[in-house]
């Protein structure tokens, strides 16, 4: 049997890099870390212009169906690249800073980069859990790599309650193929088509899945490990795992509910709303009572993933266009603050409200870019931000969810206090202690990426509209 | 009665009794000895059962290598002494039984309804039934790609045993800001 | 199947236990003879003719001794370790093809007790389960001397397990099954030892490891651990150890020779054609018995943390190019044909790896690392 290796070529090149990083720190002890990091971004490189050559191959599935070749694919990949290209540049400066780089770092993002870009474009529920496990055992090490006591508890938290909602995840695994006899998306889609009524295993499937997926985006009520896992991780790594994460999980959630569960709509409609209200609401309350910035955004996280399902709730082809948007917006913004984070910061140290107190005074450059970005995730134009919302709200009104729009709009005023207080502090207070934000010139070009693409989605969303538009089609 | 029927008669409360056994013994070696016998059996149905490779696997992975491994931190870590009955947290054991009444009675109403116990195979089992050579028609065809990405896994998880295992905690005390674990700045030594 | 089949069955294990039992009876005798030679010393001569009946008489001096349980001691287990540490090396051998077939009554009978599809993995899964028996015997001694040989043995027995599992995946990827009646008519030609011979090493090293031989016998090193994992057992239950042990080299003897020597193959003149291969089988297990004395008359025993270094930085990296290596040899004339260019790259790029593994074991250690 040929096996035909185009489909996967970007996860191959990644994998790859990321091995040869592990076997460039056995074998060559000495080298420059400079060099792990140049290995790593050709990886990255290729691995991106392979996805880009897959965007005119569009097809159904490849490799015994057990991925798709998509357009959806394509620019999930690409989004996932980029936010593990931003990663490893910030991880390397700031991880060398603390002196905490090692070769495992970069082969590890890399190992993690090549589960999500597999999990956004698996097409068989088997798939889906391997890609799941890959990335999520990369981050789990990644998260607890630090020799910080809080970095330990963040990665126990996040195994132990990961490790559960795998279980739930393969537990679903489990119903549906009970409920239809495979594993394949488009083969639980006709099996369960043919059936004028709906099978109890695949609504016991379809709880299951949700659940382990909710676990994985850090939806409401299954976000409990976000606030401790990205507080304990190092920051350049909790700017990883926040984006990265949750883009993954989304296309694979998406995949799943869009392609597998087609046939369930009416059933996984409420389901999917309901996690949307509670997700929105409780992040942007509970953002609000945090003193940590990386807290409170992971709050602010929780309150994202829940903005996305919204837009997740419209069936088809708009519901996919505006979440897809939305977490490419959201990993742009999330990447960014995470990334002013990671500068003011050191270590575990200077990670409260108060150490950002009057940035402006100390770092004009980091406070504006930090504005920026608390900007965009407040939603408030010209940025990213406001237009996702926007366009995931219309989605959901579209499909008749018009209440899901409210609360949601409702729960973006609440959580905007809180951005607004940070930028409050940021610029109107004096700066409290003698810590100074980390000069070095490099990152601050490195955020400047991240912050050119969130001011331009909101000034000319048109610039992708068209690409994510011709993305919106699942293939199976 | 043939032989199948007479080798599960014999082993079935075998199997069952160690389960059952293993959850009421407090002596942690005895209790993984227990579910040694409970594994083995399993695998022995297994063969009964024509699939000699899930026998294989069951008696290799389960009973060979993990088993063995628990074995060994028990009796590295000493803590084969009756471990203390008390809950942690409330209602723990009325909701573990109430859990438990819900799978029972979910499994039952399964195996009422026949749901997913018709002949729903991996397409590669459907020429030859379950033999070692059709699983890998499966594993090596239709799920190749889930099977190699779980190299991958495994190098992450290997990976992932280095960098936790040559932690050095820091001490729990504040330590002066600046100061670099000189461990951590000495190039790492790899012994040969 | 009727009574007469059932009857052959029974027969036949009853054969094949009996056999072992005689086999090892002699094995012990040829190991202490063979060890006596190397020293030039006599070794045993009173019972029995040249002292032949030696194990004999000391199977029958520890059955009437007392079998002492020691107050410390977890007693269920105690009692039932040195059986289990017997168990699997005795099923071990259910698998094995020592012949061809003989003609009993009108049927045919196999000189193997079953041929199941999974054959060398029943091999697997019975060495497996070897470990248990030492390390409930050392746990349930109560004594720390015991629970340390345990401990070191579970941790040596495991390493080379994944050792050993690599040579015969090696082996089963070039037969082509698992079976191991298949692999031996796979070796019509060629024995595999000739092109598995990195596997043949790997296999015999892991499997003396595996058996706690001499010079990997770490778990009962009498000058660190007085006898390791059965220091208290004494009687019956000590011979049974014993009688394990040794069963087990026979069963890894045997499957060295099933899967590299050509099985029961060898040439034969046409008369009683079923006894030479049963010959051929044995005289095999001989010699390679023979080679494992002979390693324990010359090398001294390993330190245990270069054991385990070696177990796991030479033996397994080297068998896992060597599985790598052959599924290239295996799949690459499927896929490009067996053109000579082929044929040279393949044996260039093998001399290759082969040197780049062998390399860091010719260098000579660093001192400061000795110390480590």
């Amino acid at each position: 049997m040929r096996v035909e290796l185009a489909p996967i070529a970007p996860e191959l090149l990644l994998v790859g890099a990321g091995i040869a990083v592990l076997l460039g720190g056995v074998l060559a002890r000495r080298a420059d870390p400079l060099a792990h990091l140049a290995v790593s971004l050709a990886g990255v490189a290729g691995a991106a212009a392979a996805s880009v050559m897959l965007w005119s191959r569009e097809g159904a599935t490849a490799l015994a169906g057990a991925v798709a070749v998509d357009r959806f694919g394509v620019v999930a990949r690409l989004v996932l690249l980029g936010v593990a290209a931003l990663a490893l540049l910030l991880a390397h400066h700031t991880l060398a800073r603390d002196g905490e780089l090692r070769p495992e770092v970069p082969a590890l993002i890399l190992f993690a980069t090549a589960g999500m870009t597999l999990l956004a474009v698996s097409a068989d529920l088997v798939t889906t859990f391997v890609a799941l496990e890959v990335l999520s055992l990369s981050l789990y090490v990644l998260t607890g790599s630090s020799r910080r006591l809080v970095s330990l508890e963040g990665a126990m938290k996040y195994f132990l309650l990961g490790a559960f909602s795998t279980a739930f995840f393969l537990y679903g695994v489990a119903m549906a193929y009970g409920a239809t006899g495979t594993t394949s998306l488009g083969g639980i889609a006709h099996a369960l088509a043919g059936r004028t009524e709906t099978p109890a295993l695949a609504l016991v499937a379809m709880a299951l899945l949700a659940v382990g997926f909710g676990f994985k985006v850090s939806a409401a009520p299954f976000h409990m490990w976000t606030p401790d896992a990205y507080q304990g991780a190092p920051t350049a790594v909790t700017a990883f795992m926040s984006a990265g994460t949750k883009v993954a999980a989304f296309a694979a959630l998406l995949r799943v509910l869009d392609v597998a569960l087609q046939p369930l709509g009416w059933d996984w409609g409420p389901v999917v709303a309901g996690l949307a209200a509670v997700s929105v609401v409780v992040g942007s309350v509970l953002a609000i009572a945090q003193t940590d910035v990386k807290r409170m955004l992971a709050y602010s996280s929780v309150a994202h993933a829940g903005f996305v399902l919204i837009g997740a709730t419209a069936p088809g082809a708009p519901g996919i266009d505006a979440a897809l948007f939305y977490l490419l917006a959201y990993a742009l913004m999330i990447v960014g603050a995470f990334g002013v984070v990671s500068l003011v910061s050191q270590g575990e140290r200077g990670t409260s409200l108060e150490d950002h107190a009057g940035l402006y005074r100390r770092s004009p450059v980091l406070a504006g870019l930090f504005a920026l970005f608390l900007l965009s995730l407040a939603g408030i134009p010209p940025t990213a931000g406001f237009i996702a919302k926007v366009s995931v709200f219309r989605a959901a009104v579209e499909a008749g969810h018009w209440w899901l729009a409210l609360v949601g709009v409702l729960a973006s005023v609440v959580a905007a206090f809180a951005y607004i207080r940070l930028m409050v502090l940021m610029y109107m207070r004096e700066p409290v202690g003698h810590r100074e934000p980390d000069p070095s010139p490099v990152p601050r070009l490195v955020l400047a990426i991240p912050a050119a693409g969130t001011l331009l989605l909101g000034v000319l969303p048109g610039l992708v509209t068209d690409v994510l538009g011709k993305a919106a089609v699942l293939r199976w | 009665m043939s032989a199948d029927q007479v080798a599960f008669l014999v082993l079935a409360p075998i199997s069952v009794g160690a389960g059952i056994a293993m959850l009421l013994q407090r002596n942690a070696v005895h209790a993984a000895l227990l579910l040694v016998v409970n594994l083995v059996t399993v695998g022995i149905f297994y063969l009964m059962l024509a699939a000699p490779f899930l026998f294989a696997v069951q008696i290799i992975v389960y009973a060979g290598a993990i088993m063995v491994l628990f074995l060994f931190v028990i009796m590295l870590l000493g803590v084969d002494r009756a471990e203390p009955l008390e809950e942690p947290i409330r209602f723990q054991r009325t909701a573990a039984v109430l859990l438990g009444v819900g799978i029972l009675a979910e499994l039952v109403t399964a195996v009422r309804a026949g749901v997913g116990f018709r002949a729903l195979g991996p397409a590669a089992f459907a020429e030859t039934g379950a033999d070692t050579a059709a699983l890998a028609r499966a594993l090596f065809r239709s799920y190749v790609l889930p099977f190699e990405a779980t190299s991958v896994l495994l190098i992450v998880a290997a990976v992932a045993a280095m960098v936790l295992a040559r932690r050095r905690p820091a001490p729990a005390t504040a330590e002066p800001e600046g100061v670099v674990d000189a461990e951590e700045a000495a190039p790492e030594e790899v012994g040969a | 199947m009727d009574l007469l089949d059932w009857a052959l069955l029974l027969g036949r294990v009853a054969v094949v236990f009996a056999g072992l039992l005689v086999t090892v009876m002699l094995l012990i005798w040829m190991e202490r003879k063979v060890i006596a030679d190397m020293q030039t010393r006599m070794g045993p001569m009173r019972a029995g003719p040249r002292g032949v009946l030696i194990t004999l008489a000391d199977g029958i001096k520890l059955f009437f001794k007392e079998g002492i349980v020691p107050a410390e001691a977890d007693r269920p287990v105690y009692l039932i370790a040195p059986v289990i540490a017997m168990l699997p090396a005795f099923l071990a051998f259910a698998v094995i093809p020592f012949g061809t077939s003989v003609t009993l009554f009108g049927r045919e009978v196999p000189f193997q007790l079953a041929d199941p599809s999974i054959g060398i993995l029943w091999v697997l899964a019975m060495a497996s389960l070897g470990v248990y028996g030492i390390v409930l015997a050392g746990w349930s001694s109560g004594s720390n001397y015991p629970l340390l040989g345990a401990v070191r043995s579970s941790a040596q027995i495991i390493s080379y397990e994944i050792g050993m599992s690599l040579a015969l995946v090696a082996v089963l990827m070039y037969s082509g099954s698992l079976r191991l009646s298949e692999i031996v008519e796979a070796q019509a030609r060629v024995w595999n030892v000739i092109p598995q011979f990195p596997a043949f090493v790997v296999y015999l090293i892991a499997g003396l490891a595996e058996t706690n031989r001499p010079p990997f016998d770490l778990p009962e090193a009498e000058s660190e651990l007085v006898a390791g994992f059965h220091t208290e057992y004494s009687g019956i239950r000590f011979a049974l150890f014993y009688l394990g042990e040794y069963v087990n080299t026979v069963t890894v003897a045997s499957v060295a020779v099933t899967l590299f020597l050509g099985g029961w193959r060898g040439p034969a003149p046409d008369v009683l054609p079923w006894v030479w291969p049963l010959l051929w089988f044995l005289a095999k297990v001989l010699a390679v018995v023979y080679g494992y004395v002979w390693v324990r008359a010359t090398l001294p025993r390993i330190r245990f943390d270069r054991l385990m270094a070696f177990g796991w930085k030479v033996l397994i990296p080297f068998g896992l190019v060597w599985v790598l290596l052959t599924g290239a040899i295996v799949v690459l004339p499927d896929v490009y044909g067996r053109g000579p260019v082929v044929a040279g790259a393949a044996v260039v790029f093998g001399a290759l790896v082969l040197a780049s593994v062998a390399a860091p074991l010719l260098r000579p250690r660093p001192a400061a690392e000795v110390g480590r």
